[in-house]
């Protein structure tokens, strides 16, 4: 009856532990959100460093209308030749997993 | 679905118009929204719209799985080659405005050839992964 009493305990606290981890996680992700600036305030940072000069120059230094297309091709296209990595990898990682397991699959049924 | 005549005919009506859709946002990327991957994904959507109507051999016939795995890389390398041409003609890696005579033209190019790079891995990759599901034998 005791060890039964302890097994519970134990796997009660076996899950307890990860929702404490998850919440203390999250409060000090919340906490770190609060000295931000307001969303959509024109004096936050990210508005102040670079995003001037790209709306600035894309028409002379770029010439194409769209400066989101231009920002993501040209002035951050070694960010966006990763991305395109990332799919890729993606892409062969979910192959590998379906295609080559059905593959096998089929071997099997062949020898069977 | 052989017998299902209107949706068979609606999906090879809107086939050819998914595609034209697909390459205008792949072209009027630098013009409006749009861009290589939005592209791609729509492009994709063509083929999966394809292959749930007529049958995933019917869709291989189209495009072969092996072609799709040629052509997932076939993006990379285009893009990552855009990079090393403009390191050879003397700028810095994806530096496009050494690719044409003029610096706004060669950022026209690159843009171009990078979007149709990202365009071409993201529509193989989707079409590729969906006739990997749709593909699966049961266990």
């Amino acid at each position: 009856m005791c060890s039964y009493h302890m097994d519970t305990g134990g796997k009660r606290l076996r899950a307890l532990l990860p929702l404490l981890v998850v919440v203390a996680t999250g409060a000090a992700l919340i906490y770190g959100t609060l000295d931000m600036p307001r969303y959509g305030d024109p004096t936050a940072p990210v508005h102040q460093h670079v995003m001037p000069a790209y709306i600035q120059e894309t028409p002379t230094e770029i010439g194409v209308p769209n400066v989101v297309t231009a920002v993501l091709a040209s002035y951050r296209g070694y960010d966006t030749l990763g991305e395109v990595t990332v799919i890729f990898t993606a892409g062969v990682g979910v192959l590998i997993l379906l295609v080559a397991r059905s593959r096998k699959n089929e071997k099997e049924n062949r020898s069977e | 679905m052989k017998s299902l005549v209107v949706l068979r005919v609606i999906a090879k009506l809107f086939f050819p118009l998914i595609l034209i859709f697909a390459l205008y946002v792949q072209f009027h990327g630098d013009y409006g929204p749009g861009g290589g991957f939005q592209a791609g994904v729509i492009f994709a959507t063509g083929f999966i719209l394809y292959a749930m109507v007529f049958g995933l051999e019917a869709a291989e016939r189209v495009i072969a799985p092996g072609l799709l795995r040629v052509l997932m890389a076939v993006g990379v390398l285009m893009y990552a080659g855009v990079g090393f041409e403009s390191l050879i003609l003397g700028g810095n890696f994806l530096e496009y405005r050494v690719l044409a005579d003029d610096p706004v033209g060669g950022q026209h190019l690159g843009i171009a050839l990078i979007e149709l790079g990202v365009g071409i891995t993201v529509a193989a990759v989707c079409i590729a992964v969906y006739y990997g599901f749709a593909g699966r034998t049961p266990e």
